[in-house]
């Protein structure tokens, strides 16, 4: 491999990627080749299968009782996301898988109808022709008009992926049971308000009636009654009947809270959100329920109508929407938690079980986690873990899968597993950090999770349902999760899957999608090429260049629109283009082969040749289809090719994020403040103005620029160490420029190196022009300051030589740095300029297991007592000190300045731990006497 | 009195800054630093490494929006803090946690002192005593934030206050001299003094008072009711006028004997019992005895180079701070054995002794400066470097200015001051600090701020300490066997 900077004079960074690569200089043995998925999306992980949608998405759907099973609503709420997914299709094959076994209506024996308060159902459904699977949870919501008083509805979590929708289902079910909760407690409430309306109606057309049958006896006191009296007594007494037929179910539904109660006793799980709506946790479920009262009580504003004899056709009346069935209020909290759903379980399944496990360890650190890591978010996800995934007592079932697969390790206490789950978190670097971090790399035994179970549960997955035949396929449900292992049984028809032969199945549903001779470009455009090549290409830093493109090619498909939905634009636009999806799904409707001819850039890639194989027994997409084309061969040899060439580290994780971070190209790629904004907006675009907290994506997204910026940091400035040394030793760094951007970009990249006081914000002050003063070192740690050119800046200046002794200078006009030295060996690990790390979000997840392990030896060092009180009663003062060295420097392996950074984060641990939770103070500001040197480049 | 300054009504103790304009009502961020001397003024600096210097941690203390002037210690763990916004505020010296904040002056506070409760009462809380420019004095408990008692009868402004703990009963002291009991019961008074006002006041042994007004010392004499007399009286006892300019600072150093400095670098030693001058140093700091160098000094603006601002003493020295210079003098030997003619860049307003021959100074130029006071091998000293006496920086003042140099080699400065480190936090002048054994430096500014300086190593020891207390409190603490 030609390591980079070797190349990097002959490019220059800025303008490298601007113009499309168009180098075919190389000759053809050297090149290297295409990513087959190329014209398909930019990453291999774009596309797991055949499906007709760009991602995840939520749908809902109702079994109508005039249209049958129809579409409402999908989450997000955009064409783009689920392209020319057949929504109508999907709603009949979903419902269809109808659970309401459970009658509604008059039961045998009782005289009133009676309501049924049926649990949600909870299934996994799978769709293979479609390249659909889906979460599925059926619910009923209660209508007055409807047939039975029901209506059946059911909410889908949609995703091409398979073993996303197994391996979280748990969190799914929990999340949708919130989100379903709402919806039924609203619509509960209104189902109460629409009884009370009835009932009034009622009652005024009894008065009525009666009062019509009085004046009629008394029409005629002939002693016998006409027809038409007969007739209007008989309707008088349906109307009673009908009276306490209502009132039944009135109490009926003003009881359920009651009912539901008395029976969580039961399973003290489902208790925790009955009342309350998803993330409303400050709302008690108390006042709510007598809001709920009040609802059902009176409605003094309403005037009775005069209900007629004969009700309407069935068909004649419209049924009322979602959002009529239900409170308004719960409507938009249901969308809201919906929403957010779509956004918690976006992106791939490794990523998601990658991210839940660093969340887990990350809590298990709670004494150091403080000090580097975004916690908001963190704790925010977390409660919402503990709170939906309430341990259930799994001796009640056979030993599921999808309990064992919960990625969650149980948290530990000991100091042993502290150290050894911050160890487990060491993810592959071993390379770069040289011999010294590969001997640390090592899973303990007390660690309670191992990484390869969780590979090992994504093969055996996949063997699941991969013989069966049918096109859809009941996956598992909740109740019953050994339809798993059934169709594990039959995985024996199928040969043993490899891994390899694993991946390239995706390969096959797509070619047998409708085309019998799929040619994929062999475009050479730039935004084409895979990301993984990219990094083999000797650019230094590639990164925002690529985000470029990747906007350019949205702007491209979807000129015109607003920067939230180019983020959508981009993973729809960059994919299938309409027209040829188009031509699939009629294709694949219709039974019949047709070749897409309008779709020229939709071609295969292999110009070898295509090779035809038998076909694989993988998994039937369709009857009509005999012949599986494959082209597993040729582009397991260029996968491999193309991995070869670099390490598997190197390996961008942004990958995986591409479709959860769907905001990623906004249009201002250059300054954090705006596009911060515009994720915000992004994140919140699809979404009903919600209680529910921007999370996920937009710190993603941030920790990504920031740690490009870092990268960039480090390579252009050759003081980069000491300067990152001053932030960790709890130096406040003080960056001074004339132009704003500049500073504030520097300033939130380097960020990332700051250690927090709190679970609050970090100490950074991204930019002021005021003078500092001594209360500013003590709370900002970092600062961008403002360099005016004019006399007024004389006080600034003359601030910051008197203060120097608290900080240090980085001057970005004159590129100097004025700050102690360093000589340690942490840092040049930490931030090393050579490094072949080349992505943001590699290397911010560099920096984060550099500093977790920094935190694991700061957490030693304060927490070891012999080290900081004496042995004995009395004993000499200068032992504790020397023990404290020795500890540092043979036992830490800590050298120089290093000591010092362990010292003060120690420090920090230790105020951070005695801190009374009432007391809010202001930390101190600690500082040492050490000459500064200025450093030039 | 050529060029006595007027004297605000301002000040307490330290009563007078001269002509130097205090930085009132000015945001402090906003002031830029006035350094008063000379460009080449042969300030001695320390680096950036100063190895001697404990203060390794520091923490702001935010509670006043005016010039905090005083500092008073309450007791092993807090103090109070007080100045021109008319608010006291009581902080724990340790934590730096405000604990409590006393309003009740409508003013600027011009003087505090504690107020010890005496095993008699029943009260044992700890009070103090501000006297205020609203012409009021409180009694405040400490403990509880209760203002106590409020006396609002002055005819002026009291500049002065002094407990006279053996008889029970306190001073204050304005354009008179009252008397009053712990009930704040009016005992006596004086009859109408100055209009400048007593500008400091302290106690002498046969039940007398010392009170300096203006460039008069008034010893006063308290009459303490007997079998024959009903009640208190106050009688005037002595008028000294040994000092030709206002005095500024007056102290008692020891069983026998206390100390004034005047404006114009007067220090006079009296004794204690029989109120004669033992050793009077007029012109050993000043290079210019002769009153029309005065007054081209003071053409050139800098009269108060030599003005006395504060003592602070122990047994054997008086360590005074004159104008920018710090000096110490020897009792025994009645003359300066060390001395730092430019310690600081502007002003010294407070010194202070520490146990360890460490001398702390702070300074209108905002900065505090640890000194070592150290034996000098030989007596014959190196000899002071001429730069030293640049002070004035031209040449005909260094010209007299060698005069003081021939009579300090005579007298062979055993001893130096060395300047082991400085406390850099203050953006305007230092008024006061207050030294605490256990807890570190408290330090007070114009600026409206309170620095706690702390010793960093030992902060850490002291917070490990409380981990573990809170580790075992908690029930987490596994101790290897």
């Amino acid at each position: 491999m030609i390591s980079a900077p070797d190349v990097v004079a002959f490019t220059k960074e800025d303008e490298y990627e601007e113009e499309p690569y168009n180098e075919p200089a190389l000759p053809e043995e050297y090149s290297v080749p295409l990513f087959p998925f190329a014209s398909q999306g930019a990453s291999p992980w774009s596309k797991l299968s055949g499906a007709k949608f760009s991602r995840d998405f939520i749908l809902i759907s109702e079994f109508s009782e005039q249209v049958g099973p129809q579409p409402l609503l999908t989450i997000p709420n955009d064409t783009k996301v689920f392209g020319t997914f057949d929504l109508n299709y999907f709603s009949l094959r979903i419902m269809s898988v109808d659970y309401q076994a459970s009658f509604v209506g008059h039961p045998p024996g009782s005289a009133y109808p009676k309501l049924n308060f049926v649990e949600d159902s909870k299934v996994v459904l799978g769709d293979s022709k479609e390249g659909a699977f889906a979460y599925v949870h059926h619910l009923t919501l209660y209508d007055l008009e409807a047939r039975g008083f029901v209506r059946p509805f059911c909410m889908a979590y949609i995703s091409a992926d398979q073993h996303k929708i197994m391996q979280q289902f748990q969190e799914l079910s929990a999340e949708f049971s919130k989100a379903s909760e709402c919806l039924k407690t609203g619509n509960r409430k209104a189902f109460a308000g629409e009884l009370e309306k009835k009932l009034k109606d009622l009652d005024y057309t009894r008065t009525v009636l009666h009062t019509e049958t009085e004046i009629q006896k008394k029409a005629n006191d002939k002693g016998f009654y006409s027809s038409q009296a007969i007739e209007k007594a008989n309707e008088l007494a349906s109307v009673e009947k009908s009276i306490i037929e209502h009132q039944d179910l009135l109490r009926q539904i003003r009881s359920y809270p009651h009912r539901k109660l008395r029976g969580s006793d039961l399973c003290p799980g489902e208790m925790a959100h009955t009342q309350d709506p998803p993330s409303q946790a400050a709302t008690t479920s108390d006042p709510e329920e007598s809001a709920d009262r009040d609802h059902y009580t009176c409605r003094p504003t309403y005037t009775p109508k005069l209900i007629k004899a004969k009700s309407t056709k069935c068909f004649d009346k419209k049924l009322k929407t979602l959002e009529e069935l239900c409170d308004t209020e719960y409507f938009t909290q249901t969308l809201a938690q919906l929403s957010h759903i779509e956004h918690i379980f976006r992106g791939d399944l490794c990523y998601l079980l990658t991210s839940q496990i660093d969340r887990a360890l990350l809590k298990q650190q709670h004494i150091t986690n403080f000090l580097f890591e975004d916690l908001v978010e963190v704790d925010d996800r977390g409660e919402e873990k503990q709170e939906s995934a309430p341990p259930k007592p799994s001796h009640d079932r056979p030993p599921s899968r999808s309990v064992e697969e919960c990625p969650v390790p149980q948290v530990l206490i000991s100091v042993g597993s502290y150290k050894s789950s911050v160890e487990s978190v060491l993810i592959k670097m071993e390379q770069e950090l040289g011999e010294e971090g590969s001997r640390e790399v090592e899973v303990t035994e007390s660690s309670s999770f191992d990484p390869q179970e969780n590979l090992d549960y994504l093969d055996m997955d996949m063997k699941g349902s991969i013989s069966s035949g049918e096109s859809i396929e009941v996956l598992g449900t909740e109740k019953s999760t050994s339809v798993l292992s059934k169709s594990d049984s039959q995985a024996s028809l199928t040969v043993p899957l490899s891994p390899q032969v694993v991946r390239s199945k995706a390969v096959s549903h797509r070619t047998i999608s409708g085309d019998s001779i799929e040619v994929l470009s062999t475009c050479p455009s730039e935004a084409l090429i895979p990301d993984d090549f990219k990094a083999s290409y000797p650019s230094a830093i590639n990164e925002e260049e690529s985000y470029a493109d990747d906007g350019g090619g949205a702007i491209h498909f979807q000129a015109g629109l607003s920067p939230p939905e180019l983020g959508e634009a981009e993973e729809g636009g960059s994919g299938v283009t309409p027209s040829q999806t188009d031509s699939c799904c009629i294709g694949r409707e219709g039974g019949t082969l047709r070749v897409p001819l309008s779709t020229p850039g939709h071609t295969l890639s292999d110009e070898d040749g295509v090779v035809s194989v038998p076909p694989q027994r993988y998994r039937q997409k369709d009857q009509e289809f005999h012949m599986d084309f494959s082209v597993e061969n040729a582009n397991a040899s260029s996968r491999d090719s193309g991995s070869e060439g670099f390490p598997a580290y190197e390996l961008d994780p942004s990958h995986l994020l591409i479709s959860r971070d769907g905001s990623k190209t906004s249009l201002d790629d250059r300054s954090d403040a705006t596009s911060y904004g515009s994720s915000v907006i992004s994140s919140s675009s699809d979404r009903t103005p919600s209680s529910v907290p921007p999370t996920g994506p937009s710190s993603e997204r941030h920790k990504k620029r920031a740690g490009q910026n870092a990268l960039r940091f480090i390579r252009q400035y050759p003081f980069a160490h000491p300067a990152i040394y001053s932030l960790l030793s709890g130096r406040t760094l003080v960056i001074l420029g004339e132009e704003e951007a500049a500073v504030r970009k520097l300033v939130t990249a380097l960020s990332i190196f700051v250690p927090s006081y709190s679970l609050h914000a970090k100490p950074v002050k991204h930019w002021v022009s005021s003078p500092l003063h001594i209360t500013d070192f003590q709370k900002w740690k970092l600062i961008g300051l403002q360099r005016v050119a004019s006399p007024a800046s004389a006080g600034t200046l003359h601030a910051l030589s008197r203060y120097s002794r608290y900080t240090s200078i980085l001057d970005l006009d004159r590129k100097t740095l004025r700050c102690p030295l360093y000589r340690g060996t942490l840092v040049p690990r930490l931030a090393d300029h050579r490094t072949h790390i080349k992505r943001g979000s590699t290397y911010s997840l560099h920096v984060q297991s550099v500093l977790t392990q920094l935190c694991a030896k700061a957490f030693l060092y304060a927490f070891c007592r012999h080290l900081h009180l004496p042995a004995r009663g009395t004993e000499a003062e200068g032992l504790a000190a020397s023990r404290q060295a020795s500890f540092l420097q043979l036992n830490l392996g800590l050298v120089n300045e290093d000591v010092k950074v362990v010292q003060y984060l120690a420090e920090l641990l230790k105020l951070h731990y005695t801190r009374e939770p009432s007391a809010a103070g202001q930390p101190v500001l600690r500082f040492d006497y050490v000459p500064s040197f200025l450093y030039k480049i | 009195m050529v060029h006595g300054p007027s004297h605000s009504a301002a000040c307490g103790i330290f009563p007078d800054r001269g002509t130097n304009p205090c930085p009132l009502h000015q945001q402090a961020d906003s002031q830029p630093l006035r350094h008063q001397g000379n460009q080449q003024s042969p300030l001695q600096t320390i680096g950036e490494e100063q190895t001697q210097n404990p203060y390794t941690e520091l923490l702001v203390l935010k509670a006043h929006h005016d010039i905090v002037r005083f500092l008073v210690q309450l007791d092993d763990y807090r103090f109070a803090s007080a100045g021109d916004d008319g608010i006291v505020v009581v902080w724990n010296a340790q934590t730096g946690e405000k604990l409590l904040e006393l309003n009740g002056h409508t003013q600027k506070i011009t003087a505090i002192i504690t107020f010890p409760s005496l095993e008699a009462y029943e009260e044992k809380n700890q009070l103090i005593l501000t006297a205020s420019a609203d012409r009021t004095v409180i009694v405040w408990d400490c403990d509880t934030g209760r203002q106590v008692q409020k006396v609002s009868c002055f005819q002026s402004t009291v500049k002065c206050l002094a407990l006279l703990q053996r008889l029970d009963v306190w001073l204050s002291g304005g354009n008179d001299l009252c008397v009053w009991n712990r009930k704040l019961d009016l005992l006596c008074k004086t009859s109408h003094l100055s209009d400048t006002g007593i500008s400091a006041l302290i106690e002498i042994p046969k039940n007398c008072v010392v009170a300096a007004v203006g460039k008069e010392l008034i010893i006063f004499r308290l009459v303490a009711p007997t079998e024959g007399s009903l009640g208190w009286d106050i009688l005037q006892v002595k008028r000294l006028l040994d000092h030709q300019d206002n005095i500024l600072s007056l102290v008692n150093v020891n069983d026998l004997s206390f100390v004034t400095g005047s404006h114009v670098g007067e220090l006079i030693i009296w004794d204690i019992l029989d109120w004669t001058v033992q050793a009077c140093e007029r012109n050993f700091w000043d290079p210019s005895p002769q009153l029309d160098t005065q007054q081209e000094i003071k053409l050139c603006q800098k009269p108060n180079d030599v003005s006395i601002h504060h003592f602070t003493w122990d047994e054997e020295n008086v360590f005074v701070a004159v104008g920018r210079g710090l000096y110490v003098y020897n009792l025994q030997m009645k003359r300066v054995i060390a001395c730092q003619k430019t310690a600081h860049d502007s002003n010294v307003l407070h010194v202070a002794k520490l146990p360890n021959r460490q001398l702390i100074s702070c300074s209108e130029d905002g900065s505090v400066r640890i000194w070592e006071l150290r034996e000098k091998q030989q007596l014959a000293a190196e000899p002071v470097p001429t730069g030293f006496f640049n002070m004035w920086g031209f040449g005909r003042v260094n010209k007299q200015a060698s005069h003081p140099v021939k009579k300090q080699q005579e007298n062979a400065t055993s001893c130096s001051l060395e300047l082991i480190g400085d406390l850099i936090g203050h953006s305007s002048s230092v008024e006061m600090f207050l030294y605490f054994e256990d807890h570190g430096l408290v330090t007070c500014s114009a600026d409206h701020l309170i620095i706690l300086w702390k010793n960093g190593e030992r902060e850490s020891g002291l917070r490990s300490l409380k981990l573990f207390q809170k580790l075992e409190e908690n029930g987490d603490l596994y101790l290897a066997v």
